[in-house]
């Protein structure tokens, strides 16, 4: 592996396509397989500038079937392997996924949601989650997080390879595409000075040996003969998914668990919904601020408490309740009210935030 | 004993006797496929993918690293690993669906990129495993389970000729053949010509190897081998397309 990238922490100003680039290389990503679709892409223009000084690889693939299908080759040939996608993409992208999820597959991919159904718009929205969180023909087995600035786009491009590797399953950053092409500055740096250890990775097939002589040979597979076979299978991927979810589920709130309204929102989406949340708590309203940062896993010990404390919850989304449905799963039974705000693939503004918490305090 | 002398050292024992009914081809085209292995000595640097479909019954029949995928999805996999690993020889196996139909699109970017991968086509003019279904190489008036009268032409097209194909679509450096599993000498040259292509780094190797289905096709061992040798291979030119260098007199000798 090539020289440290970033020697010292540095504080910059880019978009938020060029943050993942970075942080994909910070991360020691080795090969990153990407197909173009609007607004990821420059995402492959950063990386394909950066990759061949670092001693990075990358391919341009036909579809998005075949980047996912490559990152998968990627990852189990023992590489730190990536991709990015957004809509109609990740759409495609669900079926390697679903690959990467019956096998245990560590890949890391980066959606920058746009509006949907189908083609419908190019720069923003909140509709992938639905998609990213449960999409293929499974059940969610993976890790989404969703990112509000480009700090954390750096942060968790770094941390989604960590747990892709650490607990094996197919991991996401979702952000958007705001995020992606709007400018922000933050502060980029290498891992190890903030003594964040890269989880170290390993080949599925090729290793040392001849198979059948010096070891066993690596036969990976996701069909099975009998329905009892898959089902044993499962068992063992839902105990890991649970024991590995408290260690991975994360939010950020603002006085969540002794406020009678909570609002819930995020990515971009919850910026708007803690300033507002913050306006009005200065004036005296007794209002929260709850946002997942993983979608998947969400921290439901976390949401059932404000659930059950609060009087009346207001889901923000830009989306048409997306994230609401995951939430009335994880709180099925608590006491609080759900109120929405939902404006699919529309900004949502945190003066329109405040004036419908206003509505209902 | 004998039985066993006669399978290649890569056939993985446990798995054997394999999956595969009674008379398909499939288990001669891996034993090629085995030979070829054990004659280059790269058992260890293997890396076998199979498809859906029949192909996918292939999973544990190797002491190979192997992967089952996606339907079509094997080319990129396979090339996802080599990308990653140039180390790796890569080798992708699917069935004609896989290939012709729903994994198009990936042999021919492969193809074009001139991928450092061997992909093996198995053709037996129809869709095993799901009971028979029509494919792209089905032949002009076959009956098939979804061409019931024969397979019109007029109204699905004429059946895919692969290695044609891929031989328009490489560049130099490519290897394309199609072989027969009633000629297993020449198929396992074939395909040790298309692995050692890809051990030089020439780029795409290619082998279409016909095959048999007495399954589907309702045969018994005389007419399913007499479909191959008169029917198939008619429309389907046995040979060498395409080689670099020396192999392409050693194939055509041999062919
Ligand atoms: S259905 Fe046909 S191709 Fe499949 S295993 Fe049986 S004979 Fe072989």
């Amino acid at each position: 592996m090539a020289e440290k990238v970033i020697q010292e922490e540095k504080r910059v100003f880019m978009t938020g396509n060029e943050v993942v680039a970075w942080g994909a290389l910070a991360a020691n990503a080795e090969i990153m397989y990407g197909y173009p679709i609007t607004p990821q892409n420059e995402i492959m223009h950063y990386w394909t500038r950066l990759a061949p000084k670092n001693e990075r690889e990358f391919l341009q693939t036909e579809d998005e079937l075949s980047a996912g299908f490559t990152t998968n080759g990627g990852v189990m040939a023992g590489r730190r392997a990536f991709t990015a996608t957004a809509g109609p993409g990740n759409t495609l992208m669900q079926e390697p996924i679903s690959m990467a999820e019956a096998m245990r597959l560590p890949t890391v991919t980066i959606v920058q949601q746009r509006g949907g159904p189908s083609t419908a718009t190019v720069i923003y929205s909140q509709q992938e989650v639905t998609l990213t969180t449960l999409g293929g023909n499974g059940e969610g087995l993976r890790v989404v997080y969703s990112t509000a600035t480009h700090q954390e786009l750096f942060d968790y491009t770094i941390k989604a390879f960590n747990t892709a590797w650490k607990y094996r399953f197919p991991t996401f950053v979702l952000a958007d595409g705001y995020q992606a092409k709007m400018r922000e500055s933050l502060v980029m740096y290498d891992p190890a000075s903030k003594g964040i250890e890269m989880f170290p990775t390993e080949p599925f097939v090729g290793k040392e040996g001849t198979p059948g002589v010096d070891r066993e040979p690596g036969h990976f597979r996701n069909t099975y003969n009998v329905e009892e076979e898959l089902y044993d299978v499962l068992q063992e991927h839902f105990a890991d998914y649970n024991k590995m979810t408290p260690e991975v589920a994360e939010y950020k709130e603002i006085g969540s668990k002794e406020s009678k309204v909570v609002v819930i929102a995020h990515g971009v989406v919850a910026r708007g919904a803690k300033a507002a949340v913050e306006d009005l708590r200065a004036e005296g309203f007794n209002v929260g601020f709850f946002r997942p940062v993983t979608l998947r896993p969400l921290a439901v010990p976390e949401l059932r408490e404000v659930a059950n404390n609060a009087d009346k919850i207001l889901v923000v989304e830009s989306a048409n309740g997306q994230m609401d449905r995951l939430l009335k799963e994880a709180i099925y039974g608590c006491s609080a009210e759900m109120l929405s705000l939902f404006k699919p693939g529309v900004g949502i503004t945190a003066e329109e935030i405040e004036a419908r918490v206003r509505e209902i305090v | 004993m004998s039985v066993q002398l006669a399978m290649p050292n890569c056939w993985r024992m446990e798995s054997k006797p394999h999956k595969f009914c009674p008379g398909c081809g499939h288990g001669i085209v891996l034993k090629a496929l085995g030979q070829a292995i054990d004659e280059l000595g790269i058992q260890d640097r293997a890396v076998f993918g199979c498809d859906i479909g029949c192909s996918l019954l292939a999973w544990d029949f190797f002491n190979i690293d192997t992967i089952q995928t996606h339907h079509g999805r094997t080319n990129p996999v396979i090339t996802g690993i080599k990308r990653a690993n140039p180390n790796v020889i890569g080798v992708a196996y699917m069935g004609d669906g896989g290939g012709y139909a729903i994994g198009s699109q990936h042999l021919v970017n492969a193809a074009a990129r001139n991928e450092n991968i061997t992909a093996i086509v198995v053709n037996n003019t129809q869709y095993g495993m799901t009971g028979g279904q029509m494919a792209p190489t089905t032949l002009p008036g076959q009956k098939t389970e979804t061409s019931p009268y024969g397979r019109d032409v007029a109204k699905t097209g004429n059946p895919t000729l692969g290695p044609e194909m891929v031989s328009a679509i490489t560049p130099d450096g490519a290897y394309v053949a199609r072989g027969t599993v009633s000629n297993v000498k020449q198929l396992t040259k074939f395909i040790k010509n298309a692995l050692e292509n890809q051990m030089n780094g020439n780029g795409f190797s290619f082998v279409e190897a016909l095959s048999t289905c007495p399954t589907n096709w309702r045969t018994n061992a005389t007419d399913t081998w007499k479909f191959l040798e008169k029917e198939m291979s008619q429309y389907f030119t046995v040979g060498e397309l395409k080689a670099p260098g020396s192999q392409n007199e050693e194939g055509q000798a041999n062919g």
